[in-house]
């Protein structure tokens, strides 16, 4: 199973908001275990797909040169499960952006139900020193998350692209 | 925009990056040690600070952390130099005096974070919001 916790993304506009969708299955994994017999989508994983369509957005932001980490979630808040068989939209904005890192503020629905909301924190690595550890190697996107975004298709038209599902 | 005001403020600000009760921010807490802020929440503070006073923030100028690090001349045997205590002063004339005094008296590196307080912020965005 690979890492990704979003499915796709329908809207894009460079620097501003990125909504993103994921579908949920019975067969992933996770739900297996959280819980048997009541399978609800765990809440760190909601925050994580929240974490990639912001992290995305943030990345694409400085064209993908930064290393993106998530450095803190300052709060989360959690209105009801999500199951089985339920599309989860994933909105984020960002609210700031700078050299040192990014906030975004982003909120899960399905349907017209909230599900979560949450701000995310990222920090850039620092510039020196992550390249002295991992080199010019960008690990955060190393090309399945930059590939989620169909980077090849929204590009040309990144202000203000909406996508269609 | 008096001090109380500016107090006012900056404790919310507190309350939201730190995760912290209203009545446990007073002018003399340590975010580090009374606050529990991590590194990570400086950034986080700096972000919060600029949004909410519209003001701009330069790097290291509120939380100048790295200033000392690797200067022999600057810091010697884990403490602070007097070449270095002069330059801490020039850096931080914000910072709350008797703290500044207190930390002179002992100026271990390690205790640097004790100068990081609610004061010295409220005291920075003075000078700045003016």
């Amino acid at each position: 199973m690979r890492w990704l916790w979003i499915d796709r993304f329908v809207a894009f506009e460079s620097g501003r908001s990125a909504t993103a969708v994921k579908a949920l299955s019975a067969a992933e994994d996770h739900f297996a275990d959280h819980f048997p017999g009541f399978p609800v989508m765990p809440a760190a994983l909601l925050l994580e797909g929240l974490a990639q369509t912001g992290g995305i957005l943030v990345g694409e932001a400085r064209q993908f040169r930064e290393k993106v980490v998530l450095a803190k979630i300052p709060n989360a808040t959690f209105h009801r499960d999500a199951f089985a068989g339920e599309l989860l939209t994933y909105v984020t904005e960002v609210v700031d952006l700078r050299d040192e890192g990014a906030v975004i503020r982003g909120r899960i629905t399905a349907g017209t139900d909230p599900i979560a909301e949450a701000e995310i924190f990222f920090a850039h690595l620092d510039q020196s020193r992550s390249k002295q550890i991992f080199g010019d190697h960008n690990f955060v996107f190393s090309g399945e998350l930059k590939m989620l975004l169909g980077l090849s298709a929204l590009a040309p038209s990144r202000a203000g692209a909406g996508l269609e599902p | 925009m008096t001090q109380d005001e500016i107090f006012q403020k900056v404790k919310g600000t507190l309350v939201d990056a730190l995760n912290v009760d209203d009545d446990q921010v007073t002018l003399a807490s340590r975010l580090q040690g009374d606050l529990g802020a991590e590194s990570i929440d400086f950034l986080d503070i700096v972000f919060r600070l600029e949004r909410e006073f519209g003001i701009k923030i330069p790097r290291e100028e509120l939380f100048p952390e790295s200033i000392f690090q690797g200067d022999p001349n600057l810091v010697s045997d884990g403490k602070v130099t007097a070449v270095g205590l002069k330059e801490l002063e020039e850096k931080m004339p914000f910072a709350d005096p008797a703290g500044l005094a207190a930390f002179k008296s002992d100026p271990k590196l390690d205790k640097l974070g004790d100068l990081f307080t609610v004061s010295l912020i409220v005291r920075y965005i003075q000078g700045k919001v003016k």
